[in-house]
């Protein structure tokens, strides 16, 4: 007779001392593990819910200015630095991990227009409604000396917007035309204008650096190269668009923030139709501005909120506002892809966290791992509409949450009536137009 | 091997010379000498394993040029280029080792014999997916056998004995002392017949006599935790989720009490009780009573989840799925009945026996189910099919049933404890162990993780050796034997957190993880269902209201006419269309058939001739 029966040594399986680690010993046979699906769908479910709970996306508010927060750039080679431009010329320089503004300058007369950083981040130019671009140092002066530019050009008109090239010495600005300006010159070195209009906002591309987009009062977004004399083409929409962002990974795209509350994702390549319509803002888009990966923006509206949205979809994935927060007029994503700046009409910055549930600082390895994990488990289930509800629920101050109700009545009925005016029209005399057809007017070359 | 033949040259002419010795980063120049040089010397002198190194070589090649194989596992698909290492040396067996086949399948997981969904989008995630699962299934295989510490007991007898013969004395003498100590009696005639249940990490053991007796302890170190006489009839007893708690069922009411024999509760809810069942992962006691309910208790929260009549009478044969806690009750008209608590009738009613049914058993995949009746027989069932596999006759019938973990088959006849192995998948001629008890059996448990049987009878309890019963790897963060306080109450609250909602009691449990393609058509009319009223449905043409005299009745009607003829004609042109368009296909049909019909063949002069 030959026989074995289990008999385990608990020396295999128990600590030796009370300063060691338990040991668990694992078996992955399925049979072992019944429920599977079940118990990972509760799980995902608790990381959903876990998610709301945790979504704190306010960071910080940074108050210090006299007047409405008119732009806002970023710095180009320091993520803690932040510049903003308010409504009285005053520009301040922040510190965004202390939270405190360490330089004013009383730099125009009016508004403070537009603001970019250098590339080299040594200095920023700033453009405001006293017709003048001035150059800054980005070191504050020394202890008892006078705040001065680098260097001011007076210009001919008022100027609306400003960017500066990605590599050469060149920046461009918008007001009556759009301008190239060389930094060592004070007359630009050249000059686009494509019918008599003004223009609210210019950005070079990323990436193709010579390329910029401007948007226009005449409702157009025009696109130039600065290497030709003439304009590239423009597309004329239904409304006005108010700033325009270049998608700084896939740099044909571009995302245009637009006054009939929608955000339009176009192809550089094929005007005639936008890629994406983004909609869920109840009024106007004042600003938008693209994450460093490329995969989503955030967009700031009239409508007192701002919005992050993905790329290709269509709705936002998550709605930020305040009681205390009015019309926001600038948004920027910051370079580390964490966070959202953005400023307002009642004279404050704010700093938001990218992702709303996302926990700051360091995080332990196992931390990393339940984070990693709870994700894929929200992915795998989110069509699941217990999980679904949970994970898109946000809540919305009273007046938007009228406002989109009373808009998606609207669309229902405009709808409604096309349908009836198309039944009892000849077939084929109001053909039917897809909502990213329904915005685009003409297409110039 | 032209280079093995160039060899012998090439060195003659160096050793006149003496090469320098050669460096690391000459790989270049001097491989093809090297490895040449390396083959010829293996082929003077063979070395003892080479048969073997070569046989394994060519089953590698096998392995690369199975197509199939190589799309599966990810990381066979760089094979083609060979990884070289600094010495200059080749890797012959490049990549990782395939996995047989065999050791894959039981990380397969069911789903992935379902049919991709029809949908390209979808489509491409579901094959998406599926494939991170089959590399998901190879590595776990791969590292399977090295993660396991134990291997599972054995019985074997020696030629011409039968193991059934074998006495649990002798087993005891001849395993090791602790293992021997695990065949055992407990001498407790007086208020038996006993009833037990193992806890879920096989430690703790929970006796129930009859007449009142309930007793539990850790019965690897025989240590009593608490012994107390409830003065009532015991039906059951059973472990709640952990060691700390148990229910009984007394005469009347359904009982909890603690460890220490404190009483928790008594639940006036649940009345005649005859047996119970935990649901592990769902935090519920289901009870089966002489009333004929069937009842829910969520242990987490102290609620009744569900009570359910099943309008059969007496219900004292009742067993859980371990796979998708469906429970299995057995009735006295040879019926046996699957339920969920989230329906109010049976799921399944399965005709089982002729007699009634004495016990019902289910084996830990979920997919066999062995029953016993009156009728004396002994039937196996496919429960994923509910077809019959296997049908015994035993002479003396079956009182009482209990599957193992390893899918051994212990029944009871009247004091005889029986054990079968394989019962499912060949027709068993002889029992695998044979053991008579004191009395009349009358409760029967495997433990977990242990080669043990527990059998409870009428003179008191023993504890029987069974080799090969248990599941030799137990997974620490499951089930423990060997937990410590503080990783018990970690589990606890992990197990809590995951709790599954009993609405997710159905047949099959992975139906969750799986794409729901339930037609437009379909969710549309359950929708209407669920309402009572179709919310898609077109509003009823109500006429206009006209003023000075202009709605007359005949008037109104005649309007209500015109938009009813305008939707018929919609519907009219709708079918037309459609006619059109079968027609159209029927016809090209026939074409086709006529121009195959052209070649004639010998013996279509057997065939119907066409009416013309």
């Amino acid at each position: 007779m030959k026989v074995k029966v289990l008999s385990r040594n608990p020396d295999d399986y128990v600590r030796e001392t009370k300063h060691d680690i338990q040991r668990v010993p694992r078996n992955y046979d399925p049979a072992l593990h019944p429920f599977e699906v079940p118990r990972e769908y509760v799980r995902a479910l608790n990381a959903t819910k876990l998610e709301r709970v945790l979504a704190k996306p306010f960071v910080a508010s940074l108050d210090g200015h006299r007047d409405g927060v008119n732009c806002m750039a970023k710095h180009a080679t320091s993520l803690s630095t932040l510049i903003s431009g308010a409504c009285d010329g005053e520009i301040k320089v922040w510190n965004l991990t202390k939270h405190n503004c360490v330089r004013t300058i009383q730099a125009h007369e009016g508004f403070v227009r537009g603001m970019v950083v250098r590339f080299c981040g040594t200095s920023f130019f700033s453009i405001g409604d006293d017709k003048t671009i001035k150059q800054w140092s980005m070191e504050a002066p020394g202890y008892g000396m006078l705040e001065e530019p680098i260097n001011t050009v007076l210009g001919k008109t008022v100027f609306t917007g400003l960017d500066h090239h990605q590599k050469e010495g060149t920046f461009a600005t918008c007001g009556q035309h759009v301008d190239i300006w060389d930094e060592q010159r004070s007359t630009p070195i050249r000059s686009f204008s494509w019918g008599v209009e003004s223009f609210s906002s210019v950005r070079f591309n990323p990436v193709e650096t010579e390329v910029l987009a401007s948007c226009a009062s005449d409702r157009s977004i025009v696109l130039y190269d600065m290497r030709e004399s003439t304009p590239l083409k423009k597309v004329i929409m239904t409304m006005r668009s108010n700033t325009v962002s270049w998608n700084p990974m896939e740099a044909y795209y571009f995302t245009c923030a637009n006054e009939d509350y929608n955000l339009y994702t176009y192809d550089m390549r094929y005007l005639e139709k936008p890629v994406t319509v983004h909609m869920d803002h109840v009024s106007a888009v004042l600003d938008v501005d693209y994450s460093p990966t490329g995969r989503e923006f955030v967009s700031a509206s009239f409508d007192k909120s701002i919005r992050i949205f993905a790329k290709d979809t269509r709705h936002s994935r998550e709605v930020y506002h305040t009681k205390r927060m009015q019309h926001v007029v600038c948004v920027k994503w910051s370079a580390d892809n964490k966070y959202v700046m953005s400023g307002s009409d009642e004279m404050n910055i704010r700093l938001w966290k990218a992702n709303a549930a996302e926990k700051l600082g360091v995080l332990s390895h196992r931390e990393k791992l339940a984070a990693n994990y709870n994700q894929k488990l929200k992915e795998k289930f989110q069509h699941h509409p217990k999980v679904k509800r949970i994970a898109r629920h946000r809540h919305l101050p009273k007046n938007i949450y009228t406002d989109a109700k009373e808009h998606t009545v609207m669309r229902e009925a405009r709808r409604r009536k096309e349908r009836n005016v198309r039944k009892h029209s000849k077939p084929g005399a109001v053909p039917e137009k897809s909502e990213r057809e329904k915005h685009v007017v003409a297409v110039v070359k | 091997m032209a280079s093995a033949e160039e060899a012998p040259e090439r060195t003659h002419v160096e050793g006149k010379k003496k090469a320098p010795p050669k460096r690391y980063w000459e790989i270049e120049e001097n491989k093809d000498e090297h490895t040449g040089g390396g083959d010829g010397e293996e082929k003077q002198t063979p070395h003892p394993n080479s048969a073997s190194t070569r046989k394994r070589r060519r089953r590698r090649n096998n392995n690369n040029n199975d197509n199939k194989l190589q799309k599966v596992d990810g990381t066979q698909a760089v094979s083609g280029v060979e990884k070289q290492a600094v010495s200059g040396k080749r890797d012959p067996f490049p990549g990782s080792a395939p996995v047989p086949e065999e050791n894959r399948l039981k990380f397969r997981r069911k789903m992935k014999t379902d049919a991709l969904p029809r949908l390209t989008k979808l489509r491409s995630i579901v094959a998406g997916s599926r494939a991170v699962d089959d590399v998901t299934e190879i590595e776990s295989a791969r590292y399977d056998r090295l993660l396991l510490q134990e291997d599972a007991g054995f019985l074997e007898g020696d030629e011409d004995e039968d193991t059934c013969t074998v006495s649990q004395e002798d087993i005891a003498e001849a395993v090791d002392i602790t293992a021997g100590a695990k065949y055992f009696n407990l001498n407790l005639s007086q208020f038996g017949p006993y009833r037990l249940d193992y806890s879920k990490t096989g430690r703790h053991l929970l006796v129930g006599g009859r007449r009142g007796h309930v007793a539990c302890l850790d019965w690897q170190t025989k240590q009593l935790m608490c012994e107390i006489n409830v003065m009532e009839t015991v039906n059951d007893v059973k472990w709640l989720h952990s060691e700390a708690m148990y229910a009984v069922a007394q005469k009347k009411w359904l009982y909890i009490y603690d460890s220490s024999g404190i009483e928790l509760h008594c639940i006036r809810k649940f009345n005649d009780v005859l047996r119970m069942q935990f649901l592990p992962y769902h935090f519920l006691l289901a009870t089966a009573s002489a009333t004929g309910f069937l009842q829910y208790l969520d242990v987490s929260v102290g609620k009744e989840v569900a009570a359910i009549c099943t309008k059969t009478g007496r219900l004292d044969v009742m067993c859980q799925n371990p796979q998708n806690a469906v429970v299995h009750l057995g009735h006295s008209s040879g019926t046996v009945t699957l339920w969920s608590p989230n329906q109010k009738e049976a799921l399944v009613k399965m005709l089982c026996h002729q007699g009634g049914v004495r016990s019902v058993a289910v084996d830990k995949t979920g997919t066999y189910m062995v029953t016993s009746g009156m009728d004396k027989k002994l039937k196996v069932f496919d429960i994923r099919t509910f077809k019959p596999l296997q049908s015994y006759f035993l002479p003396a019938g079956a009182a009482s049933l209990s599957l193992s973990q390893r899918g051994l088959l212990s029944v009871a006849t009247g004091d005889i404890v029986q054990v079968y192995r394989d019962v499912w998948s060949t027709p068993v001629k002889k029992p695998y162990m044979a053991h008579k008890v004191r009395g009349p059996v009358w409760g029967l448990h495997f433990c977990p993780f242990e080669d043990v049987l527990g059998v409870g009878h009428g003179e008191g309890f023993t504890s029987m050796l069974v080799p090969g019963a248990g599941e030799p790897n137990f997974d620490g963060l499951d089930a423990n034997p060997y937990r410590s306080a503080k990783q018990r109450q970690e589990w606890e609250v992990k197990a809590l957190l995951e709790k599954v909602q009993p609405e997710l009691i159905t047949l099959d449990p992975g139906k969750l993880g799986q794409v729901d393609i339930a037609t437009f058509e379909q969710r549309h009319q359950d929708r209407v269902n669920a309402l009572g009223y179709d919310p898609m449905a077109k509003d009823k043409f109500k006429p206009r209201m006209r003023k000075k005299g202009r709605s007359s009745t005949g008037g109104v009607e005649r309007r209500k006419n015109q938009v009813a003829h305008e939707d018929k004609r919609d519907v009219i042109v709708a079918t037309m269309e459609q006619k059109a368009k079968t027609e159209k296909e029927r016809e090209e049909k026939n074409i086709n058939m006529e121009a195959s019909a052209a070649q004639r063949s010998a013996l279509d002069r057997f065939r119907k001739r066409k009416a013309k």
